[in-house]
């Protein structure tokens, strides 16, 4: 019997890395199947080399990156021992790709049409009309409204999710065998991810195509994998079948990550905090003006709309929505980052709407924000020492007892003390958001809002940082405002969840009512895209 | 519809822009040191206070500025750049006799720049890091560091004095009698050595411009993208590259070209070209006011028409770009 050829086969690679990384192999001795009609997930944290895997197989590595072992078989034919011009043939037509990045993979100065055009062009596909109907059938195929106009569009007038499907539509023109997707639906809120996963799988099914899925949420694993790698350090640690890995997981460090994974426990009810409320918000409103000239009418945008909520100490709110929702503006409000229209902030009872910078400039040591960027929110030619004494002494702490207070919450947040004198760029991102929440809690604050704060952090960062910010709360009996776009996160930590839709909250209340009986249909409908929704990972690791 | 409406409101702008232009030209001068009067009586030969007086009265000089300016003004709404002191004939006339020469001149520079600066830009580009890119960018900093008098005085030293290929100065073979296309290729033989010399600083500028900003452009994801898709090196560089490349390139490519009537001045002076730059000098060493404002008044005219052109202009370059911003 004449074995059957695997549609890829990788074999024994590994990718050296240029001295001075803290590893030898960017990837090490890496050895894979993905037959025809397959999905084939490879999950990972951030610098697991999951998507070096996927470069390699395209030919896409950085010129310092060459494979130093191994073979990579695609249909039999080895693609590391291709010219540049063989590979440049084989790219679009027998393998393509689609990335992270909707927004930053589309060319903006070419319309839509024009670039996928253009991979039937350069593979001498048809000609200049049948190349246009192909557009057409395929923008219609992944579910574009209304083909005939939008391939005229530029890029910059589509949405992420829409611009996810016109690269899927460019890298089925030629009708692949096999799609490489890196992280495609990371980027995108949780609907439209629901969307895009249904359409990749739809397709993948009808055209049979083998599907190399790069991803680090293992929600998104369970809805779509087949078979899964699971990679750490360049290494596989496991691989298997998806029912195997995600039910029985057998290596520490994968049972670690779906430990991880963020899973509302449902039986556990919280004890209902009392008290005085700290901050209580009514009918906010914040309108957003733009354009509007001598000719030209204003765009409005309601992006908070008659919000209220109390919040009491110890208590946590999340607040839960897409891009777009106005839960960040939201939270600018509040801290009086931004101008209000409308409304009350009663923080101890005192309205806060009516006074001004100066006057409440005393009081906003008590209100402080966690951002969402590890990268961005530390100023990178400051020690982690002055980045915690600022905020005291600019409030009149002296500064060896603002020096000693900065040094006790290195240690509270988990930090070694040497951290005082290192600078940012020294920190890994989990550790630079231990930093922002020390440097919040500088100040001995009443309210924390805490934007997106764990979104940029890998699923077992996250998890750390997000217990670190609960045993805090306890200890501190602050009050948090959790805003996030991930549901099952704010389900996790939250006390009360409020969902945000066009500025508005459609629905709030305890996490358990609000995810197990989602009464208004936005909620219903953000609930069901939740990637993993039936697989329970608390289960997997029991 | 938009791009109506958009250019409507430029054009409002930049009149009261040249209005305010000329106003604030009129009155700076009169900082200047030096009478007019005194200096046409003194290369009259007669220097008597009456002879000056009868001048003054002449020009108007006698009358208060806010007369002056007034009546300026209303010359300039009418379309009247006024009276040269010194050649007896009016503004309008000198200037149009003078402006053809200088702007075949920096029109050629401007495209030789471009071009050239481009081009080279990138070839270092797609050959970053090898001698070609070296030498490439060698030369356009050398370029860009020596001063434009000093290229200008060498370039005649070795190509018209040493090796004699190229005239030093003027625009045509004075006597030569030349007509038609005998005639435009005389002129294009005494253009080349002004053309490369005033060129040459921003074909330093588009090199460097050029070359960066394709480096970063290589990086960005759709050229990933476009090498997933198959595309070929040469059409990624083409179509991808260079398309998303040149829009830096494009603005500072708008303020050279804001500079096409004034910014030959020196260039003109050592090649003895008989364009605006060197009517403004004599004019500036003769005091001969009406023609200085008049020159100045065309440059800003033509500086505040190329940028409403460059603004239209990129709205076909990058189409991101909506009218309100």
């Amino acid at each position: 019997m004449k074995p059957i050829t695997p549609l890829l086969k990788v074999d024994n690679l590994s990718i050296e890395l240029p001295a001075g990384f803290d590893r030898k192999y960017a990837v090490e001795n890496l050895s894979y199947t993905l037959e025809a009609g397959e999905i084939l997930c490879v999950v990972g944290e951030s610098g697991s080399g999951k998507s070096m895997t996927a470069n390699a197989i395209m030919g896409l590595l950085p010129s310092y990156l060459k494979p130093s072992a191994g073979r990579i078989l695609l249909k039999g034919r080895d693609l590391l021992a291709m010219s540049e011009a063989e590979l440049a043939r084989e790219r679009g037509r027998t393998v393509s790709m689609i990335f992270q990045e909707p927004l930053s993979a589309l060319n903006p100065l070419m319309t839509v049409g024009e670039q996928i055009a253009e991979v039937m062009l350069v593979h001498g596909e048809g000609d200049a009309r049948s190349r246009d109907e192909r557009v057409l059938e395929l923008l219609d195929y992944v579910g574009l409204p209304d083909p005939a106009s939008l391939r005229h569009s530029y890029p910059f007038r589509l949405s992420g999710g829409q611009r996810q499907r016109v690269m899927i539509a460019m890298a089925l023109a030629l009708e692949p065998a096999m799609l490489v997707a890196d992280e495609p639906t990371t980027a995108l809120d949780v609907t439209t991810q629901a969307q895009i996963l249904d359409l990749i799988r739809r397709i993948q099914r009808a055209k049979g195509m083998g599907v190399l899925f790069i991803t680090h949420d293992f929600g998104v694993v369970a809805d779509i994998a087949d078979k899964v790698v699971v990679m750490e350090k360049g290494l596989i640690v496991e691989q298997g079948t998806a029912d195997d890995v995600l039910n029985r997981p057998r290596h520490p460090y994968t049972r670690r990550l779906i430990a991880a994974v963020p899973h509302p426990d449902e039986s556990a009810t919280r004890a209902e905090a009392a008290g005085e409320p700290l901050l209580e918000v009514r009918n906010l409103q914040k309108t957003y003006r733009s354009g509007g000239g001598l000719f030209t009418r204003p765009r409005i945008v309601k992006a908070v709309d008659d919000v209220s909520f109390t919040l009491r100490r110890g208590e946590t709110l999340g607040v839960v929505g897409e891009s777009g929702s106005g839960k960040s503006t939201l939270g600018r409000c509040i801290l009086k980052l931004t101008d209000v229209d409308g409304g009350e902030i009663r923080y101890r009872g005192k309205d806060l709407v009516p006074l001004s910078q100066a006057a409440f400039r005393p009081m906003r040591r008590h209100l402080q924000m966690v951002f969402q960027d590890p990268f961005a929110s530390l100023n990178p030619r400051h020690t982690i020492g002055r980045i915690l004494t600022d905020g005291p002494v600019a409030n009149g702490v002296p500064m060896d007892e603002a020096q000693k207070k900065a040094r006790d919450l290195l240690a509270l947040v988990g930090l070694d003390p040497s951290a005082y004198d290192r600078y940012p760029h020294e920190f890994s991102g989990g550790q630079r958001q231990r930093v922002g929440i020390a440097r919040a809690l500088a100040l001995d604050p009443e309210l924390l809002v805490a934007d997106e704060s764990v979104s940029a952090l890998d699923v077992s960062v996250q998890a750390q940082v997000l217990d670190l910010m609960q045993d805090l709360q306890k200890k501190l009996d602050i009050a948090v405002i959790f805003i996030t776009h991930d549901l099952r996160v704010a389900a996790e930590v939250c006390d009360k969840i409020a969902v945000m839709y066009r500025g508005a909250i459609v629905e709030a209340g305890p996490p358990a009512e609000v995810f197990n009986a989602p009464r208004h249909a936005y909620t219903q409908k953000l609930i069901a895209a939740i990637p993993g929704r039936h697989w329970n990972p608390r289960a997997a690791v029991a | 519809m938009k791009t109506l409406e958009f250019l409507i409101q430029r054009l409002a702008k930049a009149a009261f822009v040249v209005l305010g232009v000329v106003i604030l030209n009129f009155l700076l001068i009169q900082l200047a040191p030096g009478d007019p009067a005194a200096v046409l009586a003194g290369e009259a030969g007669a220097g008597d206070e009456q002879f000056i007086a009868q001048l003054r009265a002449q020009f108007g000089l006698d009358q208060p500025l806010y007369v002056q300016l007034l009546s300026y003004l209303q010359n300039i709404l009418s379309g009247d750049l006024g009276y040269s002191y010194r050649n007896q004939v009016p503004v309008a006339d000198l200037i149009m006799e003078r402006l053809p020469a200088t702007l075949l001149l920096t029109g050629s520079a401007f495209v030789f720049s471009l071009v050239l600066g481009i081009v080279l830009g990138v070839l270092a580009a797609y050959k970053r890091g090898s001698l070609g890119d070296s030498l490439i960018m060698t030369g356009a900093l050398v370029f860009y560091a020596t001063p434009l008098f000093w290229v200008a005085l060498m370039a005649v030293l070795v190509f018209s004095i040493h090796l004699d290929w190229l005239p030093p100065f003027d625009m045509e073979s004075i006597g030569a009698g030349y007509t038609g296309w005998a005639r435009a290729a005389d002129i294009a033989h005494h253009l080349v050595l002004p053309t490369v010399t005033l060129g040459l600083f921003f074909t330093a500028v588009y090199t460097r411009l050029t070359r960066a900003s394709m480096l970063e452009v290589m990086n960005l994801d759709f050229v990933k993208t476009a090498r997933a898709k198959g595309v070929p090196k040469g059409r990624i560089i083409r179509r991808h590259v260079l398309r998303n490349a040149i829009l830096p390139v494009f603005t500072f490519a708008s303020v050279q070209a804001g500079q096409l009537v004034g910014g030959a001045v020196l260039t003109e002076t050592v090649f003895a070209w008989p364009g605006i730059g060197r009517l403004m000098f004599d004019a500036l060493m003769q005091r001969d006011y009406p023609v200085l404002l008049g020159v100045f008044l065309v440059t800003a005219a033509v500086v505040v028409l190329v940028n409403l052109v460059a603004d239209l202009l990129y709205r076909f370059v990058d189409p991101r770009i909506e009218t309100a911003g």
